[in-house]
Parts: C-alpha cells; structure tokens; sequence
C-alpha cells in the first residue's frame, strides 16, 4: 500500500528539530532511517501528520569513547555496527547483533537510534542494548537526561521520551577482558522478524550479570536472580529446564509454545556465552 | 509538492514531488525506471533494492523527498559496469532467472555482495540473499551464478 498523505520537513540542526517537535498541530514523528516507521506507514497502521526527517543531523552521528563507555548517536547505522566502523567495545556482540538485523539493504539505513524509540518488542536492539546495560541521552527542551536503558522501555511501541524531546544516543559500557556474552535469536528465516531473543551478558568488571528476554508482547524482559546465578555457575546446569522455571517466576504468562522457545532462547544465549 | 535534486544514474535531476511519494514510485511513475519492482512494499521482498549513495537500500519505504541531494544507480544505469556485466553473463550461464521479476534486484544485491565480501562462500551468498525473495528458481541457479563470479575474481585477484 502506499501511505496517507503527511507533511514533511527537514530540520538544519538539533535546536531546528526540537522546536519543530514543540511546535504544530496534529502528530509529529521523527524520521530516522525509515526502515520500521516506512513500513507501518505504508501499512497505514501509522499515519503522522508531519515528518521530521533527521537523517542527515550530523550532531546525531557522534560517536566518543568516554572514560568507561562508548557514546554512540543515535543515527548511527547498524551497517556502520557491523561493519566495525566504531570501536569494539563489547567484545565483537554489538557487532553480532547488528549483523542479524533484517537485511543488508534495511542495515544500510536503518539506525540504532531509530530501533530504540521505535521499541518494537521483536527489534533486537531494544534486548541487546538492555542486557549490555546502556544508557540513553535525550535532549529536551529543558536541557540533556539520561536514564538506563531499563527504564526507558516502557511497553510495546512506547518509550519515555516526553513532548519535544529527542534521542540523542546511547553510553554503552565498556566490557572488561574476562566478559561474556551470548545472544540468541529464534526467526523462521534470517532477517525476519525475532519469535524469540536471549540475550546475556556478564561485565566481571562491574560484577553485574543481566539476563533479557526479547521478542515478548512488551518491553524486554529482564530475569536479574537467575543471571547472577548464572555468573556465579559460569552457566553450569543452566539447561531449558532452568531456562522455563526461571521464565514461571516472572509474572508473564507465556503459551506453552511460546514459553518453550524463549527458554530455548535464554538457554542457548548461556551456553554461547560460556562456549568457550 | 516539495523540489528535490537527485542525480540518478549519473544524470542531475530537479522534480516535484508530494512528501508521500515513495523513491520507488518517484523512480518508477516520474522517470520510468521500470527495472524496480514492488512486490510487498514494506521492505520484505527486496524487488525494490537500487543503490543509494554507494550502497544497496530499498527504494519502496523511502520517501523521494527525503533522498535530495542523493545519488542513485538503479539498473538501467548498469549497463557499462563491468561487475554487472560479469554477473548478467552467470545468471544466464547458471539459470539464475526465470520469469525475471526478481533479477533487477537480485542484480543489485549480488553486486553488494562481491564487492563488499570478496571472500563469501556459497552458505554466506545464501544468508545475505535472504533480503531478495525469488519465486521460480530455488535459490540454487542464483547462489551457482554469484559464486561463479566471486570464484572467477578471486582467481583473477
């Protein structure tokens, strides 16, 4: 199909897009890459009034490492990840990840940034970025906020952003030497859309271990008891069996199916991160 | 209605366009680049691949509006490219087309692929073609014509 007729600008600069953002009638979105909000549009499951195409703000395209972390924009794309065109500060996973995304033509233009605010539950960002422990920058009308990553994902399609803000980026903490990490994804083809995504990680640096479930019917799932179990176990006897009563604590209800693949998902990402 | 410059094909071109126009549809209703194809129309098919600044997007969830001042190959612009010429040849020597509806795509993809991945095997070719549905050949014709071609650079060097 083809989308609902929008109104459509392109803002020189970050000041140009936040006022942009506070100012209008009717339902502004922010445009990034086009690679998940193009679709819905065409769809017509999303119909903006205007665009705000901010593809082309440089300012959004940094890239800094920063005492113990890495500051990525948030128009940077996941070609650009894959292709290790920032430095590898998480041991080649955010590498790993940005290679399983859709495909290369979606890679080439879509962007990190984009996938976060956009907060599909079946995107891989939103897990990955959760179990690596990141941190989002927003700027706002009021001046720049930062908040983990956790609290940020709200629900399905639904991040805390408020009126006028924008997505500045991200800190990604840098993994020490002796981290692990796994990440699992359960699709029917490469490229198609998560049925499932496990995600480990375990920064002996800072002690901390996360579990994340993806690919749920909301925000990513973090099952914090057991990932420290986990670190302590080096991941020994972390069979699906686990994987499922870990899963039966949460408060979700999954299908029977449903529940089954996402304990193949969290016991699959353990066991790739304690491979070797 | 919104003026954008585009150099398509190595051609600079000013046009008006609605906001909503798709790439793919500018390209294909505006300057009769009939080589795009749109089959799903939200970036699953892959029918609609060109290159856009050097690298291979879709054209149908994009807008034109937001592709001014970029630069545009599709295959009607392919014509003296030799690595094009090199896969045209192997997709006809390995059957790597039928009713053809895929190929301008598969085309653009297969370029992406031996250029950016000198080194592929016949399991890589199949993992990064999964973005280009082909509904006649099985894959099979397709993955022999691309390795034909990485095989025959590799040795040339």
């Amino acid at each position: 199909m083809k989308p609902a007729k929008f109104e459509y600008i392109k803002p020189s600069d970050l000041a140009e897009t936040m006022s942009a953002l506070a100012t209008g009638d009717g339902f502004n979105i922010v445009l990034a890459g086009s690679q998940s909000l193009g679709p819905m549009m065409n769809f017509r499951l999303a119909r903006p009034d205007r665009l705000i195409d901010i593809r082309e703000l440089d300012a959004l395209k940094q890239v800094a490492r920063v005492d113990d972390h890495l500051f990525i924009g948030a128009l940077v794309t996941h070609a650009a990840i894959e292709d290790g065109a920032l430095p590898d500060v998480t041991k080649g996973m955010m590498i790993h990840v940005a290679s399983g995304i859709a495909y290369r033509a979606v890679r080439n233009r879509g962007t990190i940034g984009g996938s976060i605010a956009h907060a599909d539950p079946a995107g891989d960002w939103p897990a990955a970025l959760l179990a690596l422990g990141a941190e989002v920058v927003i700027d706002g009308p009021n001046g720049t906020r930062e908040m983990a990553i956790a609290d940020f994902q709200i629900d399905a399609f639904t991040v805390a952003l408020e009126a006028g803000e924008i997505l500045r980026g991200f800190r990604v903490p840098i993994l020490s030497d002796a981290a692990r990490w796994g990440y699992h994804k359960i699709s029917r083809k490469p490229g198609d859309f998560a049925d499932s995504i496990g995600a480990f990680v375990c920064n002996s640096r800072s002690g901390v271990a996360r579990l994340v479930l993806g690919a749920t019917d909301g925000a990513p799932l973090q099952l914090n008891a057991i990932a420290s179990t986990i670190a302590e176990t080096n991941g020994a006897g972390f069979d699906i069996e686990a994987a499922r009563a870990a899963l039966a604590e949460t408060e979700e209800a999954f299908e029977p199916f449903k529940a089954r693949m996402h304990a193949l998902a969290l016991q699959r990402a353990v066991a790739d991160a304690y491979k070797t | 209605m919104m003026d954008i410059t585009i150099t398509i094909n190595n051609a600079e071109v000013t046009a008006s366009v609605e906001p909503r126009t798709t790439l793919a549809d500018f390209l294909r209703d505006q300057r009769r680049m009939t080589s795009i194809h749109l089959g799903c129309e939200h970036g699953v098919c892959g029918a609609c691949t060109i290159i856009a600044d050097g690298a291979p997007v879709r054209s149908c969830i994009i807008y034109a509006v937001s592709c001014d001042g970029a630069v545009i190959q599709t295959i009607e612009g392919c014509d003296d490219d030799p690595i094009m010429a090199e896969l045209r040849d192997a997709f006809t020597a390995h059957h790597g087309l039928q009713c053809g509806y895929c190929t301008p795509a598969m085309l653009m993809t297969a370029r992406d692929i031996v250029t950016r991945l000198p080194h592929a095997d016949a399991d890589r070719v199949r993992l990064e073609l999964a973005g280009n549905i082909c509904r006649c050949t099985g894959y099979a014709g397709i993955v022999r014509a691309i390795m034909a071609v990485l095989e025959q650079r590799r040795k040339v060097g």
